[in-house]
């Protein structure tokens, strides 16, 4: 028989949850217990003035039968697609200049800066302060129409998806510029000198080399632009002019409507579809590369 | 006479207001392996980089072929340079990487495929062809970034410290494999590097440097035997720089003797007396410090002795011993340059 270690007191037996606990507490009390609330009130019955207790399916088979519900989950997707194409384009174009293209460091730190210092202000401020550029009397469509562009303002640009993907683009680009920054700052400069050598013009560089180095940093701003796009209801507000809706936005309508299982059965879709394109978006890239 | 493959003309490179490369110029023959060896820092690693073209000359000229390149895109200018760390595309495969120069050509992918896998085979790494970067060891990698710097057909390879990344056993195998390479393809390598081994292994030609200058320049015998200054016979190793009358000479270690209780008569003034400080025993050789004064690093002189010789007359640490060398084993040294 082989000698029994001495068994270790009590205290260091219990150090290493000790030292998860903080994590594993916040988690639960801000992550686990909401999502099991809103998935249990999904399962809730309402009338017009009280939610009851209960288990009906009600909720689900109503969302899942209701043609506003499924246009707006796609018209979701919609905002969520545009929006990732765009910023992902113009994150490039920012990364790869910042990264390649200024030398010094400290250049590399000011731009950075003008980036990220609008986002010390409120999201709010920063989105009514686009309605003055492109509103039916605003800044573009004035100076369109001094210089004899255009006869009519244009309506499409306020109030309307247009407006709303823009203000998407303008508040969310810079989560992808930091992650594709991340990425390109991390390939080798040998590597880059050796597809000179090679013989590859700047533009072969950016497409064969640095474009496909950077898979990580498109999939980490991409589950950062999904996120955010797919729970917004505050932009969709103030840019769409109630023209335009969103998953979000119905949601919050149901819940100033008293009609609590209801906005849950939606959160809990929203989740399952969100959590679904990150899933997708995960398995086809290690993203633990970039950590 | 050979022609020359590339010509250094007054090559200078400034970073700001140091200077690291300063005014060198050096011929390299056709066909040849060149070493540049000297310390970190000393401008080696600049010059190759402005031979590549992936640095920008601040003055003079480079030829090759006897074609002025100096401002010319690295790729046109008939070099190939091979990375530190291999640089090789993590992205791409094996024959990914191999191929890539002929893809950014447009070369259509049957012909692609055939050029890569001929160069993956002379490297031997055809049973690797499709494994990527990672998955490859230290050795095997640096097999492929040699296969893909040949598919430019270049006429002059360019290696940043090709080995330094190496076990010291690989090390000496891939060394081999090198000089085979060069031989074999009949094109000039210029190898940067710090250790004096691989130079003296590799070198037709061994350019020592120094400070941004060239210190010496010649065979790896010629530079071994006769180093030009103190600096090179230091830096190259197995030297014992001597203090005499006629100036400061050099003699190889291993051409000291070394005389266990007192000098002989006929040493004369090519003698110094001493005592063992170190002993260490090399397998087939011995290699003995002695010292003149415990407090003086100039005065400590390496004798290096066969097992036979030394076993012959064996002398212990702490022992007072005399060591003389010949005149004609004695190279007198020119003065180093501040």
């Amino acid at each position: 028989m082989q000698p029994q270690a001495p068994k270790r007191p009590l205290f260091e037996r219990l150090l290493p949850y000790m030292q998860i606990a903080p994590l594993a507490l916040l988690l639960c009390f801000f992550l686990l217990i909401p999502l099991v609330m809103i998935v249990t009130v999904s399962f809730w019955n309402y009338n017009g003035f009280q939610v009851v207790p209960d288990i009906v399916l009600f909720n689900y088979t109503e969302m899942l039968g209701s043609a506003t519900i499924w246009r707006t989950l796609f018209s979701t997707i919609l905002f969520t697609l545009t929006t990732l194409a765009v910023t992902a384009a113009l994150g490039f174009a920012i990364a790869y200049h910042i990264a390649f293209y200024v030398r010094t460091p400290l250049m590399r730190t000011v731009l950075f800066m003008a980036c990220t210092i609008p986002f010390l202000t409120s999201n709010i401020i920063r989105m009514i302060s686009w309605v003055p550029f492109l509103g039916r009397q605003g800044l573009i469509n004035s100076m369109l129409m001094d210089i004899g562009l255009i006869d009519q303002p244009l309506d499409f640009l306020l109030y309307s998806r247009f407006a709303i993907c823009l203000v998407y683009v303008y508040l969310f680009t810079l989560f992808m510029v930091t992650p594709l920054y991340n990425a390109m700052s991390r390939i080798d400069r040998s590597v880059i000198e050796a597809a000179i050598d090679a013989g590859a013009t700047p533009v072969q560089i950016m497409f064969w080399v640095v474009l496909p180095l950077c898979k990580t940093g498109f999939a980490i701003g991409a589950v950062f632009v999904i996120t955010v796009v797919m729970g917004d209801f505050v932009t969709v507000r103030i840019m769409g002019g109630g023209h335009s809706a969103t998953t979000g936005y119905l949601i919050l309508n149901q819940i100033s409507l008293l009609q609590y299982p209801a906005a849950c059965a939606n959160a809990v879709m929203l989740l399952v579809v969100v959590m679904s394109a990150i899933g997708g978006l995960l398995r086809g890239v290690d993203i633990r590369k970039a950590l | 006479m050979p022609t020359k493959d590339v010509e250094l003309i007054g090559l200078t490179k400034r970073f700001g207001d140091s200077v690291a490369v300063k005014a060198i110029d050096l011929q390299i023959y056709e066909a040849s392996y060149c070493c540049l060896l000297g310390p970190s820092g000393c401008g080696k690693s600049t010059t190759l980089r402005m031979i590549a073209g992936h640095e920008e000359v601040s003055e003079g000229d480079i030829l090759v072929k006897g074609r002025q390149v100096t401002w010319q895109q690295p790729s046109k200018r008939g070099t190939a340079m091979m990375f530190q760390n291999y640089g090789l595309f993590p992205h791409l495969n094996v024959e990914e990487n191999v191929a890539f120069s002929l893809r950014m050509q447009g070369v259509g992918k049957a012909e692609r495929s055939r050029r890569a896998r001929e160069l993956i085979e002379l490297v031997e790494m055809q049973a690797y062809l499709h494994r990527r970067p990672h998955e490859l060891s230290g050795g095997q990698q640096q097999r492929v970034a040699l296969a893909r710097a040949l598919s430019t057909e270049p006429s002059i390879l360019l290696l940043d410290e090709p080995l330094s990344a190496l076990d010291p056993f690989l090390r000496i195998r891939m060394r081999e494999e090198l000089k085979r390479f060069q031989r074999e393809l009949g094109i000039t390598f210029i190898h940067v590097t710090h250790s004096q081994d691989e130079a003296l292994a590799l070198g037709d030609q061994v350019v020592v440097m120094q400070d941004g200058e060239i210190r010496q320049s010649g065979t790896a015998r010629e530079v071994y035997d006769t180093p030009s200054n103190e600096f090179v016979a230091r830096f190259i190793g197995g030297h014992n720089i001597l203090k005499t009358e006629t100036g400061t000479v050099s003699v190889r270690a291993d051409h000291m003797d070394l005389h266990v209780g007192g000098l002989p008569s006929e040493a004369g003034a090519r003698a110094r007396l001493g005592q063992v400080v170190a002993l260490e025993y090399q397998g087939s050789r011995i290699r003995v410090t002695v010292s003149e004064n415990p407090d003086q690093d100039e005065a400590r002189h390496v004798v290096e002795l066969s097992d036979r010789s030394f076993y012959a007359a064996p002398a212990n640490p702490g022992d007072a011993v005399g060591i003389s060398w010949s005149a004609a084993d004695e190279h007198l040294l020119a003065p180093t340059h501040a």
